[in-house]
Parts: structure tokens; C-alpha cells; sequence
């Protein structure tokens, strides 16, 4: 039944190309015009194939904008932010949804998941007042506070199931022996679901690391904190663009997600679609 | 939880509490007040009430009933093109042949990087004189000269659809995978006995199989298409002449870009309504596929 025959095996493996072609292409583009020399992509007609590809924008781009390593760095710092405040928050609460059970459980669920119709840009005037308010616009709290608010939901959902699956016999056998229950969540529950915690919190860190950019260019005014996707612009100055370095920068500010990404993909992939598929 | 309390425990509700409270104070009153402002005149110097006439301005308002068919056409299009994208990506995935643990891989970037980065990948695709896709274009005679994807209305509408599928697709492709392999080989072994073909078996066996995916994935992508802000801001910034601004483009415009916070909330609400609609179907649609599973 899984024999294809040769001309299956032709329309398979072209239809994977295509495919391919259509994701990869903008990085693939990114990649090689990173490579190029600014006066190399001034050319009309578009040039498939320059003579001296270099790594010379991966270099020059620390000078252009200075304070691209800060703005790397802030990235990697809020995201960090968000997913350990993200993780705090949720450990209980899913905890509470996957064991106990309490008056309101469903509607409370049903509200957090709720969370996920809106995204920021809806909420972005009130917002902006409490977090005016709070004087807290222009420092990086208005970043990862925003941003943990919108990862909560989804971080429940993901954790929910891991707590579900660890056998209730254990909490039993420590409520026997006059475990307190906060004690038995900490010492018993928690480590037993280290896998699922380091999951879901690299997923969350995955979607602090994306969601940065509309509240960077919303809350955030101070150059010194701004994240990568919104530091960016800064290649796009007033005379040119240098677009083979803000490229070379697009490419090196992602390495660190992907780098997370690839090791725990098969993971992930599995921990993100279990909610979605039954098996 | 182990033994049955007759009175009320305030345990699950001390756990609930942090995050709780967290999205009351940065969501749910954020909403109320929204809505409050959309009744306001509100600008940066200071606010009065004045009823209904922000939404009754946009109603009026031919401009914004373009926006709103706009952001309905931008939604379907975009949708109906990532649910086809990932039923055709992920089968060919789930081909069983060498190299798929790769492919599989290699499909994810665009949803793994920030959107933003992305963008930036495909507005130097879309540039006029200097970008691969003009380049390729002029190559095979489509076009004679350079052709600015971004700066007529039509082209920018499309293409800033192509750049949304392209970050919407993967997520779609990977949960119809998981999907897929989920269900029964010997569904499709009893149907190959049979004698049934590889179309006559999708169309039969998979389809039906992973159909509550496709309503979950197809009404998710409707609340975030609705809701995709960061590509089109990036790509034209609802330009050239509006063509690509959708309803939170318009909402951001409105209150962030010249200062309107009422009018802008007034928008703001409208979006919160459409998704609460949106939601709604979404509930009931799955309760009624949950029942239909139950009763097989």
C-alpha cells in the first residue's frame, strides 16, 4: 500500500519542492543578499549570481547601527522575562484546571482561552493609558507585561495535559502520609513534569520572541531598550538602505530561537498538537 | 479533589488567582474601557461623552464599509489559501518517503522567527527594481520593466496575501501532519483490499478523518487573518491609497497614528463584536462536531 510507483515518486517529490521553494524562498534570498555587496544589489537588471560574495555585511553591520548587539540582546532578555513570569503564573493555574475541581472551572477556562480571539492591537489605546498610568511606557515592562498577558492562555492550554498525565496514586499515597498540598504541587507534581515545563516554556519563549514587535513600536520610545524585529528599521536610514546588512542582522537576531527550536522541534510539535489531535 | 468537601475550598481559586487577576487587569479592563472610549470624543488633551456618534460616523461612512468588506475578503482569500496550502503540504509530508523527517523540518522557520523579521525578508523580495521577484518576472518576459509589487493597489493587496499565507501555512500544514498521522492504518488498509485509490482514499478515509482539525485550524486562522496586523504595517502600511487597510490597520491608524482614541476604539469594539460572532460559531461548531464524534 506505501509503494509508490516511479511516477508517484516524481509528482511527490516535486510537489515537496514547490512547496519548499515557497517557505524557503525569503530566506534563501536573505541569505544571499546578506552576501552581497551594497552596490551589487543596485543593479537593474536583477543579477542572479554576483562575483564576489563576501561576509563583509556580517562585520560592517555592528558599525552601521551600534547598538545592534543591545538590541539582540533586549530581545533575548524580554523574551527570557516573559517566559519566566508566563511560567510563574501558569504552573498553578493549569495545575488547577488539569486536578481540582471548583465551581466555575469550565467558564473560567473558556475566558483564559477567550484571551486568544483578541491580539494586542485591539486593546493597544487603553493599554497604553495603564500603562501610562502605571508609569511604566518606555522601559522594558511595557514590553514583557503585555506580552506575558497574551502567552497565559495559550501557556495553560499546553501545560494542562502534562499535569494530566501524571498518575494520581502519588498525590494520593503523599496525602496519606500528611503531605500539604502546596508541598505536594512543589516537591511531587513539579518535578515529575520537568519535561513538559521545559516544553511549553520554550514554546512560550518562541511566541515572546515573535509577539515583540507591535508593542516595541507602541509602548516603547527608548532606543536603548527596543528588541531586534523593531531595531531593525534603523538600517533603513535617510540616504540608503543597507539592505545586505540589515539582512546579515535579520539572520544572526533569529539564530537564537531557531537554535532552540531545532533541538526541541519534535517535542514541541508533539506538545502543540496534542490538544488538537486525539489519539 | 481526594476526598469531597461539602463547603466551598478556596484552594483552586488561590492558584487561579495570579494569572487570573494578571489578565483582568491587562485584558478584561482594558476591553471595558475600550468600549467606554469608543462613547468619548477621547484625543491626547482630554475627553467627553457623546453617546453613540462614533459608530454612527462609521456606518455612515462609505470609506469604512470598504474597509469592512476588505477585511472580509482579505480573510476568506487568505484562509481558504492556507487550508488548501496545508491539506496539499501536509500530504506530501505524509508521503512515506526518504527525506520527510527533513522536509518536515524545514517547513516551520516562518512560524518559528518574529513575523516582523519575516516581513523584512519579503519586502526586499517585493522591491521594485532590485527584488528576486521582479528580477524573475522581467527574466521570463512577464513584465518589461520594474514593477513595484507594493506600489499599485492591487498588486499590494495580493502580495501582501501571498506574504500572509506564507507566515499562516506552516502552523496549518503541521497541525493537519498530526492530524493525519493520527488516523487508523487499517481504515486505509481495508479500503486498499478494496481496491480504492490513492484520490478515492483521501477523499473517503482522510478528509473525513481529520475534519474537526480543519474546522479548528480553519476558524483559528479566521480570528488571527482577522486580526494580522504586523505584515501588512510592515509591507505598506495600509497603503498605497488604502488598498491594504484592514479593520485593525484602520483601528491603528486611527488611534495610535493620528491620536483618535475614541473614534479608534469605537473600531476597536466593531472587531471585538465580528470575533465574538466568530467565537460563538466556533463554540457551537465544535460542541456539534464533539457530539457527531460521540455518537460513531
Amino acid at each position: 500500500m506505501d509503494k509508490y510507483s516511479k511516477v508517484e515518486l516524481v509528482l511527490i517529490y516535486s510537489g515537496i519542492a514547490i512547496f519548499l521553494t515557497f517557505i524557503l524562498l525569503p530566506f534563501f534570498e536573505m541569505f544571499m543578499t546578506s552576501l552581497r555587496p551594497l552596490d551589487h544589489l543596485f543593479r537593474a537588471p536583477y543579477q542572479f549570481w554576483s562575483d564576489d560574495f563576501s561576509f563583509e555585511a556580517y562585520h560592517k553591520m555592528w558599525e552601521t547601527v551600534p547598538l545592534l548587539g543591545r538590541y539582540i540582546w533586549n530581545s533575548i532578555y524580554i523574551s527570557s522575562m516573559v517566559t519566566l513570569l508566563t511560567m510563574i503564573l501558569i504552573i498553578p493555574a493549569a495545575y488547577a484546571f488539569a486536578r481540582l475541581d471548583f465551581p466555575l472551572k469550565n467558564a473560567t477556562l473558556s475566558m483564559f482561552l477567550g484571551v486568544n480571539m483578541f491580539t494586542g492591537a485591539v486593546l493597544l489605546i487603553p493599554l497604553y493609558r495603564v500603562l501610562r498610568t502605571l508609569g511604566l511606557l518606555n522601559t522594558y515592562w511595557a514590553m514583557i507585561i503585555p506580552g506575558v498577558a497574551f502567552l497565559i492562555p495559550t501557556g495553560i492550554w499546553l501545560l494542562k495535559p502534562y499535569f494530566e498525565k501524571i498518575p494520581r496514586e502519588l498525590e494520593e499515597a503523599a496525602f496519606v502520609d500528611g503531605a500539604g498540598r502546596l508541598y505536594m504541587l512543589g516537591r511531587i507534581i513539579l518535578p515529575l513534569s520537568i519535561p513538559g515545563l521545559i516544553v511549553v516554556g520554550v514554546a512560550v519563549f518562541i511566541g515572546a520572541y515573535a509577539q515583540q514587535f507591535l508593542f516595541a513600536i507602541t509602548f516603547n520610545q527608548t532606543r536603548e531598550y527596543q528588541p531586534l524585529p523593531a531595531g531593525l528599521y534603523e538600517f533603513i536610514g535617510y540616504q540608503t538602505v543597507t539592505w545586505n546588512e540589515m539582512m546579515a542582522a535579520a539572520l544572526v537576531g533569529v539564530l537564537p530561537v531557531m537554535f532552540v527550536f531545532l533541538f526541541l522541534q519534535k517535542y514541541l510539535v508533539a506538545g502543540l498538537t496534542a490538544g488538537a489531535v486525539k489519539d | 479533589m481526594i476526598e469531597k468537601k461539602s463547603k466551598l475550598d478556596f484552594y483552586p481559586y488561590f492558584l487561579l488567582a495570579p494569572s487570573l487577576i494578571f489578565i483582568l487587569v491587562i485584558v478584561a479592563w482594558p476591553l471595558i474601557e475600550t468600549f467606554r472610549l469608543s462613547l468619548t470624543d477621547a484625543r491626547l488633551g482630554g475627553e467627553s461623552y457623546v453617546g453613540f456618534e462614533n459608530y454612527q460616523e462609521l456606518l455612515e461612512k462609505k470609506k469604512f464599509h470598504r474597509v469592512i468588506t476588505r477585511t472580509f475578503f482579505w480573510m476568506f482569500l487568505s484562509v481558504g489559501l492556507k487550508i488548501l496550502l496545508g491539506l496539499a503540504g501536509a500530504t506530501l509530508l505524509n508521503a512515506k518517503v526518504p527525506g520527510r523527517a527533513l522536509f518536515r523540518v524545514l517547513v516551520m522557520p516562518p512560524w518559528v522567527i518574529p513575523i516582523a523579521i519575516g516581513c523584512i525578508g519579503w519586502l526586499w523580495l517585493y522591491n521594485s527594481h532590485f527584488g528576486l521577484l521582479s528580477g524573475i518576472a522581467q527574466r521570463i518576459g512577464l513584465i518589461d520593466g520594474p514593477f513595484g509589487f507594493l506600489a499599485y493597489k492591487k498588486p499590494a493587496f495580493y502580495s501582501a496575501i501571498v506574504t500572509d499565507v506564507w507566515v499562516g501555512t506552516p502552523m496549518v500544514t503541521i497541525f493537519f501532519l498530526a492530524a493525519m498521522q493520527g488516523v487508523s492504518r487499517d481504515l486505509y488498509e481495508a479500503a486498499w483490499v478494496d481496491g480504492a485509490g490513492r484520490w478515492h482514499r483521501f477523499r473517503r478515509i482522510t478528509i473525513p478523518q481529520i475534519m474537526p482539525v480543519i474546522v479548528t485550524m480553519s476558524l483559528l486562522s479566521m480570528i488571527w487573518t482577522f486580526n494580522s496586523f504586523e505584515i501588512i504595517w510592515i509591507l505598506t502600511e495600509g497603503g498605497p491609497r488604502g488598498a491594504t487597510t484592514t479593520l485593525i490597520v484602520d483601528t491603528y491608524k486611527t488611534a495610535i497614528g493620528n491620536w483618535k482614541f475614541g473614534e479608534g476604539a469605537a473600531r476597536a469594539v466593531i472587531i471585538v463584536a465580528l470575533l465574538g460572532i466568530f467565537s460563538f460559531f466556533y463554540y457551537s461548531l465544535i460542541k456539534k462536531l464533539n457530539k457527531f464524534e460521540e455518537r460513531k
